[in-house]
């Protein structure tokens, strides 16, 4: 039996929320890059956008995939549609999404073996990004720490907040501990940080955290340009403030 | 030239174009789709009162380049660093002709940088060789995400390319500048990856690699990667407008570079016409990292005169007055 539409679009709006954009980090309904969910007879449709024309298709397909694998199966959806827009490769996303393709299928010779590769170096991305917000976030609000010291931080060390928990969450999808006396300053591989090195562990993490936050910034800006109507749409960037709080303002709290 | 508060500046901007995309010079629907990316990120990260309108924007011509240029941008030295896109533009997204006989025209204020594809095997050596002598090439644009044929992006450690930066060597051209763009095959991987810039940096020490936009969207790859080849420079295309609209993320942006590479290896760029210079000059000159972010060192007023326009005189052999250089930095490199 078919749910009241409107049940059905908040329930799907719901699952698009799991759906992220990887480079970013950030789910895809937060972004704005849901354009459109309707119900008719039974079949929801779901159109997404893009900040340009000429967003990497990999990516682009990931998330559309993402997006109706999240979709499927919800209760009282019959068919489900997803459908990228006014993008350079719309054409073959769509076709390959209609007939459940498959990455493969979807790019024929432009693929090779699957995206998951690709999946995870972005999820390992996310981890560090994460990791170097919250340790910078306990450098300024203490003053006796310095970058020196990171490698001792465990994530009891960690005060509570929105940034702690970003990371446990990533640490928990990479498969790393979260107990209180785990190394918070890990490599990509999840190894924690040798003494002499933790400077250059931290500073490399900030690079990829700024390179993230750029790339947010771009990708934020330019869909409200290319969709004015979106701006509606987008939920703020977690964290996305000036700066990390100041030592008085990190205190405070 | 570019004076404020008793100090005066060299201006080099590293890389500028001169493009047709009209609708009569698109041969798809990709010209158009690629020239409104184009405007959006003109109409987005540009100051409200220097947003061009949409037909200037299609194509503004020789006249409007010199007045934006050096009439009004304070620029006295531009690089051309074309993008041919010949899958998307009937006759070319960058006009070689114009452009070059622009170039012919002021020799000491324009260089004409060609590009090259290494899909074109032994024909695009063969005009490689040709493009050097004709233009006196010093320096290529290579934009790796170009569509030709049925492939949409190659990699700078192919064989082919490989091949063409022997010939680059061979012929003094010694200023590689690189976009990386999105889509290269296999879609498994990461489109914007710079790993091959550390190969052809290891294997062509005595080439200058610079990359443009500084390796966004991955500043961090990019950043790790100049640390360990001293022949890796960063263009601040694409970069340079977050002055602008958010002036706290360029003062993350430039003290990274500055931290990880050094004042040496940063060249300003507008990226004109995407963004025109006057206003990036203006407000970089004015630029101060916040005091508040003790993770950077505070920009000095020698660092800026190096990037906005020594550190690219250097690389090109560009003349700079004497009263206009630094204490320790030769006339010509």
């Amino acid at each position: 039996m078919a749910a009241p539409a409107d049940t059905l679009l908040v329930r799907a709006r719901a699952a698009l929320d799991s759906v992220l954009d990887p480079e970013l980090d950030e789910p895809i309904t937060d972004l704005g890059f849901v354009r459109s969910m309707t119900v008719d007879d039974g079949v929801l449709t779901v159109h997404l956008r893009l900040p340009t024309s000429f967003c990497a298709p990999n990516f682009a397909y990931l998330m559309a995939a993402d997006a109706k694998e999240a979709l499927t199966g919800l209760p009282g959806a019959g068919r489900v549609v997803v459908e990228l827009d006014d993008h350079h490769d719309s054409e073959i996303v769509n076709r390959g999404l209609a007939a459940d393709a498959g990455y493969r299928a979807t790019f024929g010779a432009e693929a090779g073996d699957s995206l998951d590769e690709l999946r995870a170096i972005f999820r390992r991305k996310a981890h560090t990004a994460a990791m170097e917000r919250a340790l910078t976030l306990l450098l300024r609000s203490d003053p006796d720490l310095t970058e020196h010291d990171l490698h001792r931080v465990t994530v009891a060390d960690l005060p509570e907040s929105r940034e702690k928990q970003a990371l446990l969450q990533r640490r928990a999808g990479l498969g790393l501990g979260v107990d209180g006396p785990e190394p918070v300053l890990v490599d990509p591989a999840g190894r924690p940080c040798p003494a002499d090195q933790a400077a250059a562990y931290v500073r490399r993490a900030r690079a990829v955290r700024i390179s993230m936050d750029g790339n947010a910034h771009f990708c934020r800006g330019l869909l409200r340009t290319r969709y004015p109507e979106s701006a509606a749409d987008q939920a703020p960037r977690a964290g996305d403030r000036p700066l990390l709080p100041l030592i008085s303002e990190a205190r405070a709290s | 030239m570019y004076s404020k508060d008793g100090e005066r500046y060299f201006i080099v901007d590293a890389h500028i174009a001169l493009w047709d995309a009209r609708p009569e010079n698109q041969r798809n629907i990709h010209g158009k789709q690629f020239i409104d990316c184009f405007y959006d990120y003109h109409r987005n990260l540009s100051p409200e009162t220097e947003v061009w309108p949409y037909e200037d924007y299609l194509y503004y011509g020789a006249d409007r380049l010199m007045k934006d240029l050096f009439e009004d941008g304070y620029v006295d030295h531009a690089i051309f660093q074309p993008a041919l896109l010949s899958a998307f533009y009937t006759n070319g997204f960058g006009q070689t002709e114009d452009a070059f006989r622009l170039a012919a025209q002021h020799p000491d204020k324009l260089t004409y940088n060609h590009a090259f594809d290494p899909r074109h095997g032994e024909d695009g050596l063969v005009q490689l060789r040709r493009d050097a002598e004709r233009f006196g090439l010093k320096g290529v644009k290579l934009y790796t995400a170009e569509w030709y044929g049925d492939s949409r992006g190659w990699k700078l450690d192919d064989p082919w390319a490989y091949r063409y930066l022997d010939a680059c060597r061979e012929l003094g051209i010694t200023n590689i500048h690189i976009h990386k763009g999105p889509t290269i095959r296999p879609l498994d991987r990461d489109a914007f990856d710079v790993a091959d810039v550390d190969k052809v940096a290891t294997d062509f020490t005595d080439l200058n690699f610079i990359i443009e936009h500084c390796g966004l969207p991955r500043l961090e790859d990019f950043c790790w990667i100049a640390t360990q080849e001293p022949n890796v420079h960063a263009g601040l295309a694409v970069a340079m407008p977050f002055i602008h609209t958010r002036p706290r993320y360029f003062a993350q942006i430039i003290g990274e570079l500055l931290y990880w590479l050094d004042e040496d290896r940063i060249q300003f760029s507008s990226d004109y016409a995407i963004w025109t210079p006057k206003w990036l000059i203006e407000k970089f000159v004015d630029f101060q990292i916040p005091a508040d972010m003790t993770e950077y060192a505070p920009l000095t007023t020698a660092q800026k005169k190096k990037i906005l326009g020594l550190n690219a005189a250097k690389m090109y052999g560009i003349e700079v007055p004497a009263e206009l250089r630094l204490a320790d930095t030769p006339a010509v490199a």
